[in-house]
């Protein structure tokens, strides 16, 4: 049944409220603020009780799908299930104000620090911020880094930095946001970086490599040693976009394959949860030749004393936010790598990378495959002969919401066209992946018989597909009332 | 050891044999054997949820709860019951960002009343999704002038709070910005003539109001400015005292940003925030970020989407508006359902508290031997500077012995500097300001 939901500003009676407040306990001083600073109007905020702030708010969840809901295999994203303890342990942290004197905050030193350490095994690299807010950010940071390093060694012909067309596209934003010329590399027929094309475009202005290894084919980059040596022979550093870290844990680390610079999401590899599209956390991990450019402060540990933030960095880039970083974030993330351990983490990224070859190995027949290899945590599959009876991506993805499932990432890497990515995650059970398999396998089927179905799909959900066209065209951003007749 | 994985050991043998595998090294060969991790990872063992709880129970956190004066950028302030029963429905927190409408209309909805909300708080037409905080938000507001005028010279006061200050020169580095700052007067407001007098080349200037000491800035004589030489007003705004100061939109501000983190969000030793931003009309293409639009389906059924996408990463890579790939949604809900629960009067309400014991706490503190307030001749909100005779970290010191987180010495941000912010909210009864004030007048 197609339905929208009223607005809160429909909802709205002048005169209620669902929040009370102590009565002033001060004396109430007159003209405490000249007349030109002050509201004339008062703010057309909606006015709600609160029962019907909540029943609201309810409705509107259940007009939504997250990870409790069901299987969420959304490529690069990384949607595996949230521990619900994990949500339970910032709670303590909640009222430390973040200009607290140091001492008062040394908790928080100690768990930032502590983070970090198991973040620097992980990943091999020497040292860690946690100021980053999120994977974009991380990039960002993380390429001011390189840009600071060459800087520093009077390098300033390095404004290059190379990209592979399959990469994320806040890879290319990120580089020029940081100061840097985006140069595309080309990816082979394999899926692998082209070594001739890249060995042709490294030079004296080349100030790094950004990769996702595993690349967003959901491929392991074979040659990555070589890829390492061609881009440091020229003079460059290797950046790694750690969105896909989540087959690799105790199996390879970045630092081990070359990378100087690393970033985590820890709301796809650590498990903390998506939030609706934040807060995530993406902290930042280098090799010690870099470390005197990261962010301050930075967290440190002097003598066998306590960890404390050290402001003291001549080199730093400086401040990318305020305070410290999404520290609930990373409580979270921290929760969880204790919980896992370094057996439990390995544990988590095979069968990751296990579910994922499953859903590959069962839906290649009836789809198209980008690379028909051994993947890593995801897949990359095409409509295939779908596209000959019409049917395209988009209209696989919608057909997979009818029948309980979100969709895979669509249209992701842009390399590969009508792409669907699934990243099952290892957090599925068998049975979920044998729904989500045979859910794809009578899409096919149904595109032999009834393509029109598909078409209209999805039939179940509150709205049917919306107009994106018209929402461009027209934008309209807010509410703005009717007015009354 | 957990490791939330649900298949059993045999169930993982079976997966494997259907895919025509023996073992899990198999699924790993295309790893080069010089680039694998030979040993375990050096980590303690997996701990189970009662040990995990219980190390977490043995971090002091007492510090939170002791009576504090002190904001400059975090404020503690009341978060109604209703914020975390929202926030707490998996639905939304274990949710990704809404790249299928049709089945995330709850969290579309959600941000379009959110930025509806934000609209409405601050005065402009158009608002974003949300940012990672109120730094950024500057940052990007920065980004936001380049992109309207095509020039790169930015004016910065100086009121504007040290840690944004420090966020934009990090930025304005790589992305190739010149900031020029602009001096406070002896009244603690920005000074317009350093405005008039650098005014020439620039895309805008970014004034905070309350700014960083507290003051209350007329933002509109600098509007008038600004635009007579064609540039543009960004103001970072505390949202709170938008329950009683004029909207920014209404003062002449093109783009309203600021940390939203006042309604409804734990301090949390410093994240995560919410990065607000708002725009005239005329600026909604250069916002950052997520944009939530309102369309129709075929039917007609009103509908939300992700909108403007134009302007974003994903399609323009490295000709984007901004690298800004996610938002703050559960943040922004959290503001969307603070400011629904406390309404035009409820946040009216708040504000007055802020302001009525900020200027109690004030006289107070006027009242105590050697105390003396830096700019007594201007308007405050929750906030204002204090100079004492005393050392202001053994006066600190003093306090904390006695339970009480004093204001900020703003050493931490300006050495050599003597003075202190304090803060008060409606979190600080009279019973505890009193109590406070009688601490500090044995510690002086």
């Amino acid at each position: 049944m197609r339905s929208s939901a009223p607005l809160l500003f429909e909802l709205s009676k002048t005169g209620r409220r669902a929040a009370d407040l102590p009565p002033m306990d001060v004396p109430e001083l007159d003209g405490l603020l000249p007349e030109e600073l002050v509201a004339k109007e008062p703010l057309p905020l909606p006015e709600m009780s609160e029962v019907e702030l909540i029943r609201h708010y309810t409705r509107l969840s259940r007009r939504n799908f997250g990870v409790d809901n069901g299987s969420y295999p959304l490529g690069s994203c990384t949607m595996k299930y949230n521990p619900k303890i994990n949500e339970q342990l910032p709670a303590c942290f909640n009222k430390l104000h973040p200009l607290l004197d140091e001492l008062d905050l040394l908790p928080v030193w100690e768990l930032m620090h502590a983070l970090g350490e198991l973040l620097c095994e992980l990943c091999g690299m020497d040292q860690f911020t946690h100021q980053p807010a999120a994977g974009a950010h991380g990039e960002l940071t993380g390429l001011m880094l390189i840009k600071a390093y060459h800087d520093t060694r009077l390098d300033h012909e390095r404004n290059e930095i190379l990209v592979p067309d399959a990469a994320h596209g806040t890879n290319p934003a990120s580089a020029a946001l940081a100061g840097f010329k985006t140069i595309e590399v080309p990816s082979t027929a394999d899926g692998d970086v082209d070594i001739e094309a890249l060995k042709a475009l490294v030079g004296p202005r080349t100030a790094g490599l950004m990769l996702t290894n595993p690349s967003t084919l959901g491929l392991f980059e074979r040659n990555i040693l070589e890829i390492s040596n061609i881009v440091h022979d020229a003079g460059g550093l290797l950046y790694y976009d750690g969105a896909n870290m989540n087959a690799i844990m105790g199996i390879a680390r970045p630092g081990d394959m070359g990378f100087d610079v690393v970033h985590l999401n820890l709301h796809k590899t650590l498990s903390t949860p998506h939030g609706g599209g934040g807060p995530g956390a993406g902290s930042v991990g280098v090799k010690k030749e870099l470390i005197p450019y990261l962010p301050a402060p930075v967290i440190l540990k002097r003598h066998g004393g306590p960890a404390l933030p050290d402001y003291n960095r001549p080199l730093s880039i400086g401040r990318v936010k305020a305070f410290y970083g999404n520290f609930s974030v990373l409580v979270k993330a921290y929760a969880y790598v204790l919980s896992l351990g370094g057996a439990g983490l390995k544990q988590a990224s095979e069968n990751a990378v296990l579910n994922a070859n499953y859903v590959q190995h069962h839906l290649k027949g009836e789809f198209g495959l980008a690379n028909d290899r051994v993947c890593m945590h995801e897949c990359v599959l095409t409509p295939g002969p779908l596209l000959e009876r019409g049917i395209h991506t988009t209209d696989i993805a919608k057909a997979l919401i009818d029948r309980g499932f979100h969709p895979p990432t669509i249209y992701f890497p842009l390399i590969v066209p009508e792409a669907m990515m699934f990243e099952p995650t290892e957090t599925e059970t068998r049975e979920n992946l044998d729904e989500l398999i045979a859910a794809m396998l009578d899409i096919a089927e149904v595109s032999k018989t009834d393509p029109e179905a598909l078409h209209r799909a999805p039939e179940t959900t509150p709205i049917g597909r919306p107009d994106e066209t018209r929402a461009a065209r027209n934008p309209v951003v807010r509410f703005v009332a009717e007015p009354k007749e | 050891m957990r490791s939330y994985v649900p298949n059993t050991i045999e169930e993982q043998n079976e997966m494997l044999h259907a895919i025509g595998m023996e073992n899990m090294e198999e699924l790993f060969e295309a790893l080069p054997e010089n680039v694998r991790l030979k040993r375990p990872l050096k980590m303690p063992q997996g701990l189970s949820e009662l040990e995990l709880s219980a190390y977490f129970d043995s971090f002091d956190v007492s510090a939170g709860n002791l009576p504090l004066f002190r904001g400059a950028g975090a404020y503690r302030h009341h978060i109604p019951a209703v914020v975390g029963a929202v926030l707490s429905r998996s639905e939304f927190y274990t949710a990704y960002t809404p790249y299928q409408a049709e089945m995330s209309q709850g969290l579309l909805q959600s941000i379009f009343e959110y930025q509806t909300m934000i609209c409405e708080l601050t005065g402009m037409d158009a608002s974003n999704a949300s940012v990672y905080d109120g730094a950024t938000a500057c940052a990007e507001a920065m980004l936001m002038l380049r992109g309207a005028t095509r020039k790169s010279k930015v004016l910065v006061s100086a009121g504007l709070h040290p840690e944004y200050r420090a966020t934009l020169n990090t930025y304005a580095r790589f992305a190739g910005f010149e900031l020029v700052e602009l001096p406070l007067n002896e009244l603690g407001l920005t000074e317009l003539s350093s405005l008039e007098q650098n005014i020439n080349d620039a895309a805008g200037a970014i004034i905070q109001s309350p700014n960083f000491f507290g003051c209350v800035e007329d933002l509109a004589p600098a509007a008038n400015l600004l635009h007579e030489n064609k540039a543009l007003l960004v103001a970072v705004v505390n949202p709170i005292s938008l329950g009683i100061l004029k909207r920014p939109g209404d003062a002449g501000a093109d783009i309203a940003v600021g940390e939203g983190q006042p309604l409804g969000m734990p301090l949390s030793a410093g994240g995560p925030y919410l990065g607000f931003m708002a725009a005239k009309q005329k600026y909604m293409r250069n916002l950052p970020g997520r944009i939530v639009g309102q369309t129709v389906d075929a039917e007609g059924t009103r509908a939300f989407v992700l909108t403007l996408q134009a302007r974003e990463q994903h399609i323009r890579r490295e000709k984007a508006a901004s690298n800004i790939c996610s938002n703050q949604s559960l943040c922004a809900l959290s503001a969307g359902v603070y400011l629904a629960a406390m309404g035009p009067q409820g946040l009216k309400e708040v504000a007055t508290l802020c302001l009525q014991k900020a200027h109690y706490l004030r006289d107070g503190l006027l009242s105590l031997k050697g105390m003396s307030e830096r700019y007594p001749n201007t308007p405050f909100f929750n906030e204002f500077v204090m100079e004492s005779q005393s050392d202001t970290i053994l006066l600190n010191v003093r306090l904390r012995e006695k339970g009480f987180v004093g204001g900020l010495p703003l050493h931490r941000y300006f050495p050599g500097n003597g003075g202190i912010l304090y803060c008060a909210t409606e979190m600080n009864s009279r019973n505890e300001i009193d109590a406070f004030l009688n601490a500090l007048e044995v510690s002086l």
